[in-house]
């Protein structure tokens, strides 16, 4: 008997061995024929890494970098750079380190760097620019003289004997900086090299951070206001009728948005045609035209327009899948059609609600070529800025430190909304 | 899989065709402002340039500024053969390395024999820059639309006597000397008075009693548009393209020289230009007194160097911002001051334009 168990445990174990065996075998060859498939699947994604990795994750990291890159002045001024190493910021640099200056000077302006030198730290203390190029200028018309470089250097301008001059000059030289971002939340050091808040009327951006914000909000209200009700009837009207709407909210979409914004220009610049229409009315009189273009108003208006299809979209779509039985459930438990539509209805078309002011809202806060165009001075937006120092002021570190803030920002929101609503429950039709 | 291997030959083998064809005509990318413009540099001297030598000159537009070439030759990708920059972008873009070098002895003489150094405006020879065009920042206004004729810049910031909105560069340079001279400053002071800060100050408060009454534009285009449209009653414009509306789309705009800033527009080489023995050659080619003479047919721009000067047509001449009875109250931009001061009045303006 026990001799019997014995074989069949054996037996047993001999066959769980085979099996297990077999089952290796089966899985490896899974494994291969799988990896292959793999393979097969990352080589055809490839091409996409690839683009996402060159064109956005590298210059993505690249503007990151820039943001807190103290730019070339140190390797620029090598002798300056190696006197200020050791300098306590409150009382003058030595004679020597003039000495050294005057030579940094003199060799970049010989090597065509100077205006390198004189950019890079015009953004840490505005009139830099002009110091060194007259510096330049004059020292090079100077005769040998008995006096020393503190002497003569103060004498061609006296900004040359204030501490706010040198401590911006020490400032750039480590490889990293603050400054930009600084800059970007209307900050800057002062002449001891403290922390400080800029003078009103220089600070732009933590306003600007703010309206742009209220722009986008506003954006996503109009876009919900007018969007809901056509996303609505779209999803109860027949079938033939929906798709006719359907084509007319897409047709805005498929029109260049560089022609939708410019023919909001020709309807509510002040000679356009609401304006002329509404004084030919006689509602308005010929000296009080509204002014409805090149502010915020044209801003809000022109994006609303452009954006509503983004919120229209995503609501359609869940309305679609809302079974009309759900609110006939509701009328005939005794609920009015108000309650009805507030209580049973609304709820269910939160996912759309949310994918469409979450679609709107960070596709508004990144606007550019809407609010550059028609913006005028009131309605201009935080990418105006990014682009101004990107095209014009060539201040690319500052640029990269508000587009980093703008990303963080979006980043938030994104988190919030992940916190709030869950990104599982978004719903893009 | 093997089906995208052929796929990725035949893209390449075309890759390598188009490669080939381009090297075989030789071809240089020339930069300019666009518009009315950049057709009269096209058949000033694109088009008989081209003819000459039988290289392709591909025209591309931009907006002024040193962002996009900056951007070039920072990332040593430079595409760019021959660049039209303004005076203090010129000056800024030598300082920093960005153009070359240019030797006036390598130009082409005056058709009287003088050198090119004597024949050209003294301020048209830049180190990395040579001068194109003078061309002008005036102020114009639609004379069907004002019932009386404004005469002096001080007329263009009195919203009293003339009311209407108005509209200006979105830029500092200029705007500030303007309002300046409006002020009561001569032209002759206006940079002494705008090199300190209570005559920044004081441009500035001149030009916050219009802020509300301003429309602000960026390209040449824009500017004769706002007029056409009625956005405003007078702007600030390039004599150009004044000049253009009124002999092209025959509108009756009327511009006022008084109070007038004359720049000078330059060619100049980016450093790392793809062609550079051939940029050198346009660039030659486009200052010699023929072409600028010939370039001031289709636009109302001067040339920058007396032979050809001396060449304009007689119904050009009282056009051109150098005319003599355009000079009466004239402003010539300093470009050593806006290269000196540019980034902080820039600051400034933007500043106060937000708040």
């Amino acid at each position: 008997m026990n001799e019997m168990v014995a074989r069949t445990d054996t037996l047993n174990t001999l066959t769980a061995d085979a099996r297990e065996f077999e089952g290796k075998a089966l899985r490896a060859q899974l494994a291969r024929s799988t990896r292959l498939e793999k393979a097969k699947a990352l080589l055809l994604v490839l091409p996409l890494l690839l683009f996402i990795g060159v064109m956005f994750i590298f210059p993505l990291a690249d503007m990151m970098l820039r943001s807190t890159d103290n730019g070339p002045v140190a390797e620029l001024m090598p002798d300056t750079a190696a006197r200020l190493l050791d300098w306590d910021q409150f009382t003058l640099p030595d004679e020597a380190t003039y000495a050294a200056l005057a030579r940094d000077i003199q060799t970049a302006q010989k090597e065509r760097t100077l205006g390198k030198i004189a950019t890079r730290l015009n953004f840490e203390l505005s009139g830099i620019r002009s110091l060194l190029t007259k510096s330049a200028r004059k020292l090079a018309q100077m005769e040998s003289s008995d006096e020393s470089w503190k002497q003569r250097l103060v004498q061609i301008d006296q900004r040359w004997g204030e501490l706010a001059t040198w401590s911006a000059i020490k400032r750039v030289l480590p490889s990293v900086t603050a400054t930009f971002y600084l800059s970007s939340l209307d900050l800057a050091y002062d002449a001891k090299g403290e922390v400080v808040r800029k003078p009103p009327e220089r600070a732009i951006y933590v306003d600007n951070f703010i309206k742009t914000f209220a722009i986008s909000l506003g954006v996503t209200l109009s876009c919900f206001i007018l969007g809901f009700p056509v996303a609505y009837l779209l999803s109860v009207l027949p079938t033939a009728k929906a798709n006719l709407l359907m084509i007319c909210v897409l047709l805005p979409f498929w029109t260049s948005l560089l022609v939708r914004t410019t023919s909001w220009i020709a309807l509510l610049q002040t000679h356009g045609i609401v304006n002329d229409l509404l004084v030919w009315l006689g509602i308005l009189s010929e000296g009080n035209r509204l002014d409805m273009m090149y502010n915020m108003f044209g801003t809000v208006v022109a994006m609303t327009h452009i954006l509503l299809p983004f919120m229209i979209l995503p609501l359609f779509s869940v309305m679609k899948s809302i079974d009309p039985s759900f609110m006939r459930a509701a009328t005939s438990l005794g609920a009015s059609p108000f309650t009805a539509f507030i209580r049973v209805y609304l709820p269910q078309t939160k996912p759309g609600i949310a994918a469409g002011s979450l679609l709107v809202f960070i596709l508004a806060i990144g606007y550019y070529i809407t609010p550059a165009l028609v913006g005028g001075r009131t309605g201009q937006m935080i990418s105006n800025f990014i682009a101004y120092h990107m095209q014009q002021s060539l201040n690319w570190g500052l640029a990269a430190a508000l587009a980093v803030i703008l990303l963080i920002i979006v980043l938030i929101l994104y988190w919030l909304f992940n916190r709030i609503i869950g990104i599982d429950k978004l719903k893009l039709g | 899989m093997r089906k995208l291997i052929r796929f990725t030959s035949v893209m390449a083998l075309g890759l390598s065709c188009t490669i080939s064809i381009a090297s075989a005509a030789e071809r240089i990318t020339v930069v300019s402002f666009g518009g009315a413009y950049t057709n009269a540099q096209k058949k000033g001297s694109h088009e008989p340039f081209m003819e000459k030598t039988g290289v392709q000159i591909l025209s591309e537009d931009y907006n002024g500024g040193l962002g996009k070439l900056r951007a070039q030759v920072e990332s040593g990708s430079v595409t760019w053969d021959v660049v039209d920059l303004e005076t203090s972008d010129v000056i800024r873009a030598c300082d920093e390395g960005l153009i070359d070098t240019i030797d006036v002895n390598d130009l082409e003489p005056g058709t009287d024999g003088s050198a090119a150094a004597d024949d050209f405006m003294p301020t048209a020879v830049k180190k990395c820059g040579i001068g194109a065009i003078v061309w002008s920042t005036v102020f114009a206004y639609d004379k069907t639309k004002l019932a009386t004729a404004p005469h002096s810049i001080a007329d263009f910031f009195d919203t009293n006597k003339y009311p209407g909105k108005r509209g200006m560069k979105r830029s500092p340079k200029v705007n500030l000397e303007m309002a300046l001279m409006a002020d009561g400053v001569a032209a002759t002071d206006v940079y002494k008075v705008l090199s300190t800060p209570e005559g920044q100050t004081r441009a500035f408060n001149k030009l916050a009693q219009i802020k509300d009454q301003l429309v602000w534009w960026k390209s040449g285009a824009q500017a004769p548009q706002l007029l056409a449209d009625g956005e405003v009653v007078m702007t600030t414009a390039y004599n150009g393209r004044i000049y253009n509306a009124v002999k092209n789309e025959s509108k009756s705009f009327v511009i006022v020289w008084d109070g007038q800033v004359m720049d000078i527009d330059y060619w100049a080489i980016p450093a790392g230009a793809p062609n550079k023995a051939r940029a050198q050659e346009f660039l030659v080619f486009a200052t010699a007194p023929e072409q600028l003479a010939r370039q001031s047919k289709f636009i109302s721009y001067g040339p920058p160097r007396k032979t050809a000067a001396a060449m304009v047509d007689e119904s050009m001449k009282k056009h051109i911002p150098t005319a003599p009875v355009n000079l009466t109250n004239a402003l010539a931009a300093d470009a050593e001051f806006w290269a000196d001061y540019e980034d902080e009045l820039n600051e400034r303006f933007t500043a106060w334009l937000a708040n």
